[in-house]
């Protein structure tokens, strides 16, 4: 397998053929924020926090798939990336109904550590108020949807760890949502076998265990990667 | 030519309200009405939220009593669940509530009301706060201030926030008090019984120079309402709901507050966002009834601590039995809080203190529940109604604050009827009307289901609707 060689902020960086900008910077211990990425399952660039600006392309490019090339030359943190990824978490607090004090993902929220990352004390659009939907029908789980900032980890970690595909996006731009089988009450998706991992992946507080109160909710993200090392690697211990 | 004078907002108490004074045409006091004028509107946005959340929620309510809506709302939750909570749990929550008892009743006695009555009611009103309080007796306002925090501190060991900790739950609590928070209580308990005591004296030795606010802030008769504990004692978290009249005799007992319906009757004014509650039997507005720390003292037979019974002896004996002036609410702070001190000093050697079993779970078994819990303003009633899945469909709060409002407004006009004469109104008449408001402690964020800058503003309005004279303090 060939090497390409490249650049990372100024630091010259070797990665193998195939790897994303991500993987690569995270080997050489660049951090580069991102939201909808989720260990052990496939990748979608669906929030922008991870682009990245690469020297002779005036497009920015999403880290989390765009695969290395050879003498590359990337930025991870220019003032301009900062202003978007800044204008992103805005966009996102403005566009859903993020009430943090109240919440049960409160201080342990993904959305929430990023806003406080990239530097958001206030949002510069208008709130959108959207009226959504809370179901709570799910005898052990429940979805908040004011909350959720369409990442489709749960789509993904659903399908593809879980196999059941209990969730899919449906409507489409402003007016897409998470929805659980054939828009049915999650209670009477008999896909789901809750088991909880849409729970673990969500980096908000929108999928949760009922009965969590505000600022309570715990994810053990590193059962989602076992599963994945016990399936692809026969790592069968934790 | 009626005329009207308008004290708008009132200073130095939680919320945002006017008072609207109305003069005859000999310019004597014709009526006064004490108007809430803020709207929060809390029942109405936590529909469709899991009840789960509703006590982290309605803590938001209010910065200062944010223990009374989160135990309230952990009741209703418990009724909701059909669970009869741990006994740790019991005793934590309680434990809570006492702090949060400490902690209100010195921020009303010191911060905001003590400046009346130590610096003077006619007193520059730029300095008649706490800070002038600090500039005049530093010890007594430090050991206010210390003993606020305190009671802070006690809220803050277990919930791990001294404001808006989501901690007491639906089932229970989340977590016991450590060893090291126990030992933090016991050594800070002396400090604030002494300040208590102190201040108990004090102001003991004040009351003969306020024989005329003894007599003039609210003395009237009225119905008291509170919960009391199995056998007539002082409570603040469980029991049942009692009734008594001015002159002690017990009209109602052993009410339940899945029952509130039954005796409670709210009216609505036009002229205020705030109801009027009333007791249903005597109806609107003769079923008026006074909630808080004068109503709890008055309707208990006893406290069950030796300091605090002493001083309810001392108490009764100052009141000639029941205490009819609202101006006693500040004496029965005290009071409380030292019960509070004494309650907090058992507790803390209870074993079942550090248990780990705190918190039952359930799921949805019953659609409907009504919670109670004595805040330091008064009783308090969460009401939930539920969809099977939990998700809340209607919501009721019945406030303290609410429940002293027929009770406020009579005290405003009392007061206005005895200070204010003729068309020259001094800003020390209008703190006097405002004072009596006070003594109630009213905290009308949570009546209203916010907090400010608060200037006085003042017009004397013809009844053609002209300003006549006007009185700013900023």
């Amino acid at each position: 397998m060939s090497v390409k060689t490249l650049t990372i902020n100024n630091t010259p960086v070797a990665a193998e053929e195939g790897k994303t900008i991500l993987e690569a910077a995270k080997e050489a211990g660049i951090h580069i924020p991102t939201l909808c990425f989720l260990e052990g399952v496939s990748t979608v660039a669906a929030c922008r926090m991870c682009l990245v600006e690469i020297e002779g392309i005036n497009k920015l490019l999403p880290a989390c798939v765009t695969q290395v090339t050879e003498a590359i030359v990337v930025h991870t943190n220019t003032p301009k990336l900062q202003e978007y990824r800044r204008m992103v978490i805005e966009l996102l607090f403005a566009e859903g109904n993020h009430v943090c004090s109240i919440c049960v993902a409160n201080g342990n929220c993904e959305l929430q550590n990023l806003a406080i990352e990239v530097g958001m004390d206030h949002t510069r659009f208008p709130y959108r108020f959207p009226k959504r939907s809370v179901d709570v029908s799910h005898p052990q789980f429940g979805i908040d949807r004011n909350r959720c900032i369409l990442c489709t980890r749960c789509v993904r970690v659903c399908g593809e760890i879980e196999g059941a595909h209990v969730w899919d996006v449906a409507q489409r731009g402003a007016d897409a949502y998470i929805v659980s089988g054939l828009s049915q009450p999650w209670s009477e998706v008999e896909a789901c076998t809750s088991c909880g991992k849409c729970v673990d992946a969500c980096p908000t507080g929108a999928i949760f265990r009922k009965g969590t109160t505000t600022a309570e909710k715990q994810r053990d993200r590193a059962k989602l990667q076992f599963l994945v090392d016990a399936r692809e690697k026969h790592e069968w211990t934790r | 030519m009626t005329k009207k004078i308008v004290i708008d907002p009132v200073t130095r108490i939680e919320g945002h309200a006017k008072i609207s004074i109305y003069l005859n045409d000999a310019g004597e006091v014709d009526d006064a009405r004490f108007h809430v004028v803020e709207y929060r509107g809390f029942e109405k946005f936590c529909e469709g939220r899991p009840f789960t959340e509703m006590a982290g929620i309605t803590a938001r309510i209010c910065g200062i009593c944010p223990v009374s809506h989160l135990l309230a709302s952990a009741k209703t939750g418990d009724k909701i669940l059909a669970v009869t909570i741990p006994p740790a749990a019991d005793k934590l929550r309680r434990l809570m509530n006492l702090g949060q008892i400490t902690q209100s009743h010195a921020l009303s006695f010191f911060h905001l009301s003590s400046p009346d009555w130590l610096l003077g009611w006619d007193s520059d009103p730029a300095k008649r706060n706490v800070f002038g309080l600090i500039a005049a007796d530093p010890d007594l306002a430090r050991a206010g201030i210390r003993l606020r925090q305190f009671g802070q501190t006690v809220i803050e060991l277990l919930g791990a926030k001294k404001i808006h900790a989501a901690w007491a739950v639906p089932g229970g609590v989340r977590s016991p008090l450590s060893p090291e928070g126990v030992a933090w209580i016991r050594d800070h308990l002396p400090e604030s019984r002494a300040t208590v005591k102190m201040a108990l004296e004090s102001f003991k030795k004040l009351m003969g120079s306020l024989t005329t606010e003894i007599d003039k802030f609210g003395h009237f008769s009225s119905l008291f309402m509170g919960l009391v504990g199995k056998n007539g004692e002082w409570e603040h978290y469980g029991g049942q709901i009692r009734f008594t009249d001015s002159e002690g005799n017990i009209v109602a007992d052993g009410l339940r507050e899945d029952d509130y319906q039954d005796y409670l009757g709210e009216a609505v004014e036009k002229w205020s966002y705030l109801k009027f509650p009333y007791y249903k039997p005597l109806g609107y507005p003769d079923g008026i009834y006074r909630v808080g720390p004068l109503a709890r003292v008055n309707i208990c037979s006893n406290f069950g601590t030796p300091e605090a019974d002493k001083e309810l002896q001392e108490f009764r004996a100052r009141a000639g039995g029941v205490a009819n002036s609202s101006f006693f609410y500040h004496y029965a702070r005290l009071i409380e809080i030292l019960a509070a001190l004494e309650r907090i000093e058992q507790l803390i050697d209870d074993p079942d203190i550090s248990s780990q079993r705190v918190r039952a779970n359930a799921g949805i078994n019953q659609l409907e529940g009504i919670g109670v819990s004595e805040a330091p303003r008064g009783t308090l009633f969460h009401h939930y109604q539920v969809d099977e899945n939990g998700v809340i469909q209607k919501v009721n709060l019945i406030i303290a604050t609410g429940q002293n409002n027929l009770a406020m407004n009579k005290t405003v006009a009392q007061i206005a009827k005895h200070y204010i004469q003729g068309t020259e109104i001094t800003e020390g008449m209008l703190n006097r009307v405002e004072a009596g408001i006070r003594a109630f402690d009213p905290c009308l964020s949570c009546s209203t289901h916010a907090a400010g800058q608060m200037p006085l503003h003042v017009q004397l309005v013809g009844s053609d609707g002209s300003i006549l004279s006007e009185v700013y303090r900023n």
